[in-house]
């Protein structure tokens, strides 16, 4: 009796495993088949490197070099933003903060990452929006300015988070060893405490990318939507993820422009899987040593 | 001339009175050990000489100790000068996760006494001389220092601690991670030490502290209940508890 039950839980614990292993694949297999269908009829370089999305016009261009120059341009800015103020809000937490400080700081960068991006779209889209057409005296606030700015707000709680895992688990005696040799407490955060934790702190960049890479909902609503070539971050544009979501719904199913979404997709996965990859080289750097 | 000197101190971590009113009178030039059971605070008395129980949560303390005829703990106390005089060798090896050069030139670096880069080089060669660790790693001063074994890493904290000329070397049980060679080659350098450096050192091994050590402190429950010569503590001691302790009869 005992011995069945046993083999009934086992098998059950099996076919979950399977299962998710099972789903993995046929997406990638969905991804993978419409993708390179479209690849096969409308050529690689032609669509990465073209630069006219015109999906729906006779004769159709399906380039999308102004939408991957436009995922580029608002993670990068998202970076920029989130990667400094990130940091440094880790350290704080970890080293600086006062312990009642810390755990309030701690539960509320956590809040922030529970926060839904349909909401972090809207509030950026009434508050920072006109913000940014004011200050820079633009004709729309809609821009890859603005996107970066709400971005960064979504990647700060993943590199804040994980950069502070790193931070603490860099052992004590490191900062014992530096203090007892007559640094100080900042010579001692920078010269040894980062440099130990560096692993973890890139890998957390890493994600907090992957996760702006990614996003959907907010850029759609705050970037502006054009589909050019941005000539500075205070122009509207349009990333690949805002291109699926928007058109997916007026496609014909089977048709060319559906399959460019596919193959967007495709191309959008590549990168995705190229950050994490990095990511997990790191962290895995960090566990071996 | 007693170089440090520890008067009517009193250490408390939050409610806990860890260190009851201790004196003791440390010699220049000496290796004085401090002895007793696990829990007894001799490692909290020596890491109030540099003061690096300052980073301890809920760490306060009363009376004093003078170095050199200097209150360490009078407000106007440069710390981090302090702990620059004061060397510290910990009970792991803590070598920081950078090269063996960086590890010796950090101190150095961090306190600005030598900023020319030869100057630096021939420092980091003189300390890893001076413990007995150039000639093994003179070809490979720029490989990680977690690449050395637990007894060299030892060393090269030794050394780090050296390059920036300290006074006062403390040792917290330096050798409670080595194998027995390893620990007698460790005391062979303390002896060697002891002609330029005050020393201080913490060990749980009895055997220790007889071997290496001038004088000796025996504590017990945050009390120092006998402070003497070596010989004299451990074959004829005055007190009843350190009789019991140096015979085995509890600890």
């Amino acid at each position: 009796m005992r011995k069945s039950l046993d083999t009934i839980i086992e098998t059950i614990i099996f076919i979950c495993g399977m299962l998710s292993i099972v789903f993995v694949v046929l997406i990638f297999g969905f991804l993978f088949k419409e993708g390179f269908a479209f690849f096969k009829d409308f050529g690689v370089s032609k669509f990465i490197t073209g630069q006219f999305w015109y999906p729906s016009s006779e004769p159709a261009s399906f380039g999308i070099l102004s939408l991957i120059l436009g995922s580029i341009l608002v993670t990068v800015g998202a970076c920029l933003i989130a990667v400094p103020i990130g940091i440094m809000t880790a350290l704080f937490i970890s080293e600086i903060a006062p312990k009642g400080v810390r755990d309030v700081l701690k539960s509320l960068v956590e809040l922030m990452a529970a926060i839904p991006s349909i909401v972090i779209g809207f509030v950026g889209m009434v508050t920072v929006v006109p913000l940014v057409k004011n200050i820079f005296n633009l004709s729309t606030g809609l821009t890859a300015f603005a996107g970066a700015i709400m971005l960064a707000f979504m990647a700060i709680p993943t590199i804040v988070t994980i950069s502070e895992d790193a931070i603490r688990s860099v052992p004590w005696q490191y900062r014992e060893g530096a203090l007892a040799l007559g640094a100080t407490k900042w010579q001692t955060i920078r010269r040894i405490v980062l440099k130990a934790a560096m692993p973890g702190i890139i890998a957390a960049i890493m994600l907090g990318i992957g996760r702006v890479i990614g996003e959907t909902m907010a850029v759609m609503m705050i970037t502006g939507n054009a589909a050019h070539i941005p000539h500075s971050i205070f122009d509207p544009v349009r990333t690949m993820t805002a291109t699926i979501a928007a058109e997916m719904g007026e496609t014909v199913r089977g048709g060319m422009h559906y399959r460019s979404l596919f193959a967007i997709g495709l191309v959008l996965f590549i990168i995705t899987f190229i950050v994490n990859f990095t990511a997990d080289l790191f962290l895995g750097k960090k566990k071996n040593r | 001339m007693s170089i440090i000197e520890i008067k009517n101190f009193n250490l408390y971590y939050f409610e806990f009175h860890a260190l009851k009113n201790i004196n003791i009178s440390i010699e220049e030039k000496r290796i004085t050990s401090m002895i007793g059971p696990s829990g007894c605070g001799k490692s909290t008395l020596l890491k109030s000489i540099n003061r690096i129980n300052d980073t301890i949560e809920g760490a306060r303390t009363n009376g004093g100790i003078n170095i050199s005829n200097q209150n360490i703990y009078a407000d106007n106390v440069d710390v981090d000068f302090l702990r620059r005089n004061v060397g510290m060798v910990f009970q792991r090896p803590n070598p920081f996760p950078i090269s063996i050069y960086e590890n010796v030139a950090f101190g150095l670096k961090v306190n600005r006494i030598a900023l020319d880069r030869n100057v630096i080089v021939e420092t980091v060669e003189k300390s890893l001389r001076a413990v007995l660790l150039w000639d093994d790693i003179k070809d490979k001063l720029n490989k990680s220092a977690l690449t050395l074994t637990l007894e060299q890493q030892q060393r090269l904290c030794i050394a780090r601690v050296i390059a920036v000329a300290p006074r006062i070397i403390l040792l917290d049980e330096p050798c409670s991670s080595l194998d027995p060679v390893a620990t007698q080659r460790i005391e062979e350098l303390m002896i060697k030490l002891k002609d330029n450096y005050t020393i201080v050192i913490v060990t749980h091994n009895m055997q220790q502290a007889a071997r290496v050590s001038h004088d000796t402190a025996f504590m017990l429950l945050g009390e120092l209940i006998e402070f003497d010569n070596t010989e004299k503590i451990f074959t004829n001691p005055t007190k009843k508890e350190t009789e019991d302790y140096v015979t085995g009869r509890f600890g």
